[in-house]
């Protein structure tokens, strides 16, 4: 299979590269180290433990990879520092509890402008909570989620395909802005097995070249990293340099994908999994006359404002769908600013939204309304 | 004229912030000295910590990157992991080592990770102003042990060193002072071997040295000296604490 691969890539139609059927959490390793991932730090948690356990062997038959199953999630994430110092492309996965724990190091990570790539297979909340697929993790996410006043890069895979996609994309996306990325998945994304064609792998050696990395000041001046800025007005700039990053990835790293949006009444807003079951639902109400469509969040930070804005046009009734409490539903009215009406039905905790239980509320919403 | 003492040419022009008396000026000195005879500035990369030496960048002229509180050890993992042909150390407070990062630190030993650690243990957080550190004595006064470390309330003070010791994965750790002339050149010695050991691939190494903060001791730089001495290297005995490289002759 494998050389059945590397012939394929070599080929111009991508379409001619063989599926293959593979996990989740293991998608992401694949295409992790496909993307020229060499570092790997990690700590068992469930349900994301696919993913050290495919990275142990996997970095163990790559030059120059490197995997440690560390003592904590706060000491992964800081090697993950380490690694990326050293001008490496590295990596970390978990989930809720232990992105928890790796927040410290994620607002490190921001501050000293390092890229990296953070998995989060998240789980139901608050606490231990269970092991069980949730969206609880979305504020997390999106907000920063340590210390401090910076975002995260946060994609929302829906597929095991889009999984592979965004995560070889993640690498780039954290060298291109010197910034962290996040991969927001859940239990049921990380455990489940589809058909993917994954990326080609990269060469390190093409990879663009990092003018700020330790390596041992060798024909050069040394270099320092630091986050510790003790003169306020020396903080405030380096917040405004951030800031500005922050700008520029808000105008050109937008991503999002719209369904039926032409002639819809009622748009559902819905991200990672919650789209996908939402999107099952909505087709089968298309196909009883119902003009609904779907606009699904593919890059939660940058979250696609304009997008959403621009639907009011056309549309006054929107829903949103999510596996907790009403989280980026903030954003939804955000988006909005206050033009057409906003509904929320969300199940916390674990529990995954059903198709005909979403397509039950979107049903009689639509008829109360009068819509059709 | 010959010239026969100047700044280590990997020291910056930077004037030392440290207060008159403490220890961390005397070891950047000896640790810049240390680099440039054994030739690693171009090489070595070091990880200073959240504490008094944070700043050490500043003064350094080599490669560094700042760690987190306590996760120099994790951080140094990741960086050796990615550039194995470098030098790379950490440089570390005893609130930083022994209290908050304990963890990252036991095991980096642990996993015989190919890396120095300098450990300053003055027992006490200077930075934040002299709170109780996990290597106060018991009876010392702090801001936090007004009264004096007391074992019922305050737990006793932590030999991490002699922890370290029994981890299968250290090379070599040793305690010094830089108190006196005579402890600073051990020191310098006990430092060149750390470097040496972790050149030569053996595994994990670590100096103590037991460094004088008078500004938070309430003492003068004399009497700072003279109390490690007398009573902090009663509870943190100097010496080779471990060495597997069967190296004598630089054994104290």
């Amino acid at each position: 299979m494998a050389s059945a691969l590397l012939s394929a890539q070599k080929l111009p139609l991508r379409c001619i590269v063989p599926k293959v059927l593979m996990r989740g959490n293991h998608v992401v390793g694949e295409a992790a180290v496909r993307a020229g991932c060499r570092f790997y730090f990690g700590y068992p948690i469930t349900p994301q433990n696919e993913v050290p356990e495919y990275m142990s062997e996997r970095l163990s038959k790559v030059e120059g990879g490197v995997f440690i199953q560390a003592e904590s999630e706060v000491a992964s994430i800081h090697m993950v520092i380490g690694a990326s110092m050293a001008g490496g492309r590295a990596m970390t996965s978990s989930s809720g509890p232990g992105i928890s724990l790796k927040q410290e190091g994620i607002s490190f990570l921001s501050a000293l402008e390092l890229p990296a790539v953070i998995v989060n297979m998240s789980r139901g909340g608050p606490g231990l909570g269970n092991i069980a697929p949730s969206q609880s993790d979305y504020f997390q996410a999106t907000r920063g989620g340590g210390h401090g006043d910076y975002r995260n890069i946060v994609l929302a895979p829906n597929s095991c395909q889009e999984l592979a996609d965004l995560t070889y994309e993640a690498f780039n996306l954290a060298d291109k802005y010197r910034t962290p990325v996040i991969i927001l998945g859940d239990g049921m994304l990380g455990q489940m097995m589809e058909p993917v064609e994954l990326p080609p792998e990269v060469q390190i050696k093409k990879l663009p070249h990092k003018d700020w990395t330790l390596t041992g000041a060798k024909g050069r001046p040394s270099r320092f990293l630091r986050s510790l800025i003790l003169d306020p007005f020396e903080e405030e700039e380096h917040n405004w340099k951030l800031m500005r990053k922050y700008e520029r990835i808000t105008k050109e790293e937008v991503r999002w994908e719209t369904s039926f949006a032409d002639d819809s009444k009622l748009m559902v807003v819905a991200f990672g999994i919650a789209a996908r079951i939402a999107k099952g639902a909505i087709k089968r109400l298309r196909d009883e006359g119902m003009k609904i469509g779907i606009i699904r969040p593919i890059s939660l930070w940058p979250f696609p404002y304009k997008a959403i804005k621009e639907l009011t046009k056309k549309v006054k009734h929107f829903f949103v769908f999510e596996m907790n409490m009403g989280q980026m539903l903030e954003d939804v009215k955000l988006a909005l600013e206050g033009n057409g009406e906003v509904h929320f039905y969300g199940r916390p905790g674990g529990i995954i939204l059903t198709p005909l239980e979403v397509s039950r509320v979107i049903s009689s919403y639509y008829y109360q309304k009068r819509l059709g | 004229m010959k010239k026969i003492f100047s700044r280590p040419k990997s020291l910056k022009r930077t004037p030392f912030h440290y207060c008159p008396g403490c220890g961390h000026s005397i070891l950047h000195r000896i640790i810049g000295e240390v680099i440039d005879e054994m030739n690693l500035q171009e090489r070595i990369i070091g990880v200073p910590p959240a504490g008094c030496a944070v700043l050490a960048y500043f003064y350094f002229d080599i490669d560094m990157g700042e760690a987190s509180h306590g996760r120099g050890a994790a951080l140094a993992t990741g960086m050796k992991r990615a550039l194995p042909d470098r030098v790379i150390f950490t440089y570390q407070g005893d609130g930083d080592i022994a209290a908050i990062g304990t963890a990252e630190t036991i095991h980096a030993a642990s996993r015989g990770e190919n890396i120095t650690t300098i450990f300053v243990n003055n027992g006490v957080y200077g930075m934040t102003g002299g709170q109780m550190a996990p290597t106060t004595i018991l009876g010392q006064t702090t801001t936090t042990s007004p009264g004096g470390r007391n074992e019922r309330r305050d737990g006793f003070p932590i030999n991490l060193s002699e922890m370290l010791a029994v981890a299968k994965g250290s090379a070599y750790i040793e305690r010094t002072a830089v108190n006196s002339p005579a402890h600073i050149l051990k020191t310098k010695k006990a430092i060149a071997k750390a470097f040496r050991v972790q050149l030569e691939g053996y595994g994990f190494s670590l100096i103590e040295v037991l460094s004088p903060c008078p500004t938070n001791w309430k003492m003068g730089s004399v009497e700072s000296c003279k109390w490690i001495d007398e009573v902090m290297t009663a509870h943190f005995p100097l010496g080779v604490l471990k060495d597997i490289t069967g190296d004598k002759k630089d054994a104290h």
